[in-house]
């Protein structure tokens, strides 16, 4: 990746950032009173900025950099992950389970299941979720600090008396955690909230521009059109798949997924798409993850509580005109080549310069193919011949960082989460730039505060205050919740560490939590809408879920990767080659691999929680459920809102908009 | 809570509409500087757009908290 040239104009605008949130948080210092303000923002933010802050605790950096790559990659049916694998979702969350969360008085998911099944369900999910926002605020601050570290690399020292070397990304990793750290600690949720706002204000005002430039560049929507139209037919030549597609392969959202697997780029089929996605993952994330569902519990009463969602979900529809169309635009540029644009190649690093550099000199004995093979070799991606070719002519006369710039544009494997930054390269001169990377610092920042918060809440109520020190003054809570937020920074650190240095930790972490999410869904539909299903019931469906996901993963395999994390381990462990994997258990895609393995997850939960309810009996009245089951809960009726104002009707008129865009978009 | 958070974020982007429309202002001769934009003074155009964003936040919520105070 190369470096960045940022003017002043871009440091001030990234420092003038960094002062308002902590400006922020300590202006809300006075109201943190009682560990409730400080944990749970004592319920009182008005809807739009619970609203925004819903999307925004979503809207990670890493999902602006994924959604950007996946719109390079798949094209317009990246959308599927907003329109129905969302939309539907918050609006199933404002209209029916909100009601429970907020009307229980709850003070996080996981005591929500303590209330309506036992402290066995409870355990396993806040253990299961503090671990799993640890991580992903440590995934968060990785990525940051490379990013900062490749943009703008800082010069590294020795720690005096100790003797240890402090590197830029060190530098980075510790002054944006302390940065979070401060306003987390000063206002609590409230500050990460109020933070959150100004980050989705900033990604919207920071990336518009980009999309403007590229959009305009390109020749406007239609000439987009027609260039991804060619780029599905040349997608091996631009390596972004390994067979061609019909035209509208990448402008389509809908006919080439019901053509099947094979004639969209995802390579998924549509019940996958629709169960999988649009419904086990979809719902699963949005109505149970307390990351997402903590902001609209912070909200001042149950209406505004129930509109959060739903005001995320009207920016939410219209998001992929930020995130995914870039990609799109990308993908198009690359085609036509114009002013030398490619998608950007994967970065070599310093240890593959190494193996490399040594290899180029000594391919000028070689013949063509040798010489390749050996290059290609010591880089471990796909190169191009032609350009190796002329790398190896071109050597002697050479320096070392024109080798290096030789080789790296030599790599014609696609690094696709480079192309949103490569965009912002490519039209964005000092002002704006400082803009758009302040965009990307937001929400890397964000997201760390913002698990960091779910974090501090779960443990404090959930773990410590339910099992290891129950009965203790406020006060106490109060200090609580503050000192674990300096233990969750520092474990993120720790994490972060441990990511950068062992990238297969990462992998083995996130299969580890989708194994677990998967099947939470069910447990919750069960529980929140048949009065019927016991505490027995819900903790054996959620392991017999857990299990299946577990199973299902050790048996299936996706095209293109080997036996082992990604899949089929267990046929590695009885000795079995790639061959033996059943056909039924081969998917075109890792995603139609994790869209069924959900399906599986969701099912198996749903069967067995529903048995085993039925096998024993209730241990909770009807009284206790009060508040909990939909069945014998109160309607709410939203007498004081205008009939427009109501959930109900604003999620139909939501529904109807999505719809819409889906036909536009077929 | 009683921060009112259209203040600091109509202060934010109205700060930033001006410290960029102002640096469009300098900078708009640098013609090369602005082909990357494709040859539009985009600091200048953005920076309009940000303060403009920036007041519709600010204006609203200082005349929210002076009828407030004046309570």
């Amino acid at each position: 990746m190369d470096t960045f040239k940022l003017a002043g104009i871009d440091y001030a605008i990234l420092l003038i950032y960094v002062g308002f949130v902590l400006g922020i948080g300590f202006a809300l210092k006075r109201y943190m009173k009682t560990s409730a303000d400080f944990l749970t923002s004592g319920r009182s933010i008005p809807a739009w900025v619970t609203g925004l802050a819903f999307l925004s605790a979503n809207l990670g950096a890493l999902e602006l950099v994924g959604m950007t790559a996946s719109g390079a990659k798949y094209g317009i049916a990246t959308c599927h992950f907003y329109w129905v694998g969302a939309i539907p979702a918050m609006i199933f969350l404002a209209v029916f389970m909100m009601p429970f969360y907020y009307g229980s008085k709850a003070r996080s998911v996981p005591e929500y299941l303590k209330m309506r099944f036992d402290e066995r369900t409870r355990c396993l999910n806040s253990i299961s979720f503090a671990v799993m926002t640890v991580f992903a605020s440590a995934i968060s601050m990785n990525a940051l600090s490379k990013l900062l570290t490749n943009l703008m690399p800082l010069q590294g020292f020795v720690l005096p008396g100790i003797g240890i070397t402090i590197g830029s990304y060190d530098i980075y990793l510790w002054i944006c955690s302390i940065i979070v750290l401060a306003y987390v600690l000063k206002g609590g949720l409230t500050s990460a909230i109020y933070t959150e706002v100004l980050q989705f204000f900033m990604i919207v005002l920071g990336f518009a521009p980009i999309v403007y430039l590229g959009l305009r560049d390109v020749g406007g929507w239609d000439k987009l059109k027609g260039l991804l139209g060619q780029v599905a037919d040349k997608a091996p030549a631009l390596e972004l798949n390994t067979h061609t597609f019909q035209p509208d392969a990448w402008t389509s959202a809908w006919t080439p997924l019901i053509a099947g697997p094979s004639h969209n780029p995802m390579g998924v089929d549509l019940f996958a798409m629709l169960f999988g996605l649009g419904f086990v993952l979809s719902f699963g994330y949005w109505c149970t993850n307390f990351l997402v569902v903590q902001r609209a519990m912070a909200a001042k009463n149950m209406s505004a509580a129930r509109r959060t969602p739903l005001i995320a979900a009207l920016p939410k529809m219209i998001f992929p005109v930020l995130v995914i169309l870039p990609g799109m635009i990308a993908a198009g540029l690359a085609l036509t080549g114009k002013d030398g644009y490619r998608l950007p190649p994967k970065p070599l690093h310093g240890a593959e310069y190494e193996k490399a550099l040594p290899a180029v000199k000594a391919a000028a004995s070689l013949d063509a193919k040798a010489a390749f093979d050996s290059i290609s070799k010591a880089t471990g991606v796909k190169m191009s011949p032609e350009k190796v070719a002329a790398l190896v002519k071109a050597a002697p006369t050479l320096d070392e960082p024109g080798m290096k710039n030789q080789l790296q544009d030599a790599v014609v494997e696609n690094d696709y989460d480079g192309v949103i930054l490569s965009l912002v390269k490519k039209y964005c001169p000092p002002g704006l730039l400082g803009l758009a990377l302040t965009g990307l610092l937001a929400s890397f920042m964000s997201g760390m505060a913002g698990n960091v918060t779910a974090f501090n809440t779960v443990w404090t109520y959930d773990l410590y205050q339910a099992y290891i020190a129950p009965n203790k003054s406020d006060d106490h809570y109060a200090w609580m919740g503050r000192a674990i937020t300096v233990v969750g920074i520092l474990l993120s650190i720790v994490c972060a560490y441990l990511v950068s240095h062992w990238s297969n930790a990462m992998d083995i972490i996130q299969l580890v939590f989708g194994f677990v999410n998967a099947p939470l869904f069910a447990t919750f539909l069960l529980g929140m809408f048949w009065k019927r299903t016991t505490s027995h019931g819900a903790f054996f469906g959620l392991l017999g879920g857990i299990g299946t996901s577990a199973l299902f993963h050790s048996l299936s395999m996706s095209a293109g990767n080997v036996l082992g994390i990604k899949g089929g381990w267990l046929w590695a462990i009885m000795g079995k080659q790639l061959g033996d994997v059943p056909k039924c258990l081969s998917f075109d895609s890792d995603m139609a691999q994790n869209f069924w393995l959900a399906s599986f997850a969701f099912i198996a939960c749903f069967v067995i929680t529903l048995v085993v309810s039925l096998a024993t009996s209730r241990t909770k009245s009807d009284e206790e459920l009060t508040g909990l089951v939909y069945s014998l809960t109160p309607k709410i009726v939203d007498h004081e809102d205008s009939w427009w104002l109501r959930p109900s009707v604003i999620g139909v008129l939501l529904l109807i908009g999505c719809v819409i865009l889906n036909v536009v978009f077929w | 809570m009683g921060l009112d958070l259209r203040l600091p974020i109509g202060i934010y982007f109205t700060l930033l509409g001006i410290m960029l429309g102002a640096y469009g202002l300098i900078t708009g001769s640098d013609a090369e500087m602005y082909r990357r934009s494709l040859n539009l003074n985009i600091n200048l155009n953005w920076g309009g757009v940000l303060l403009v964003f920036g007041l519709a936040m600010l204006i609203p919520a200082l005349i929210d908290r002076k009828k407030n105070a004046g309570k």
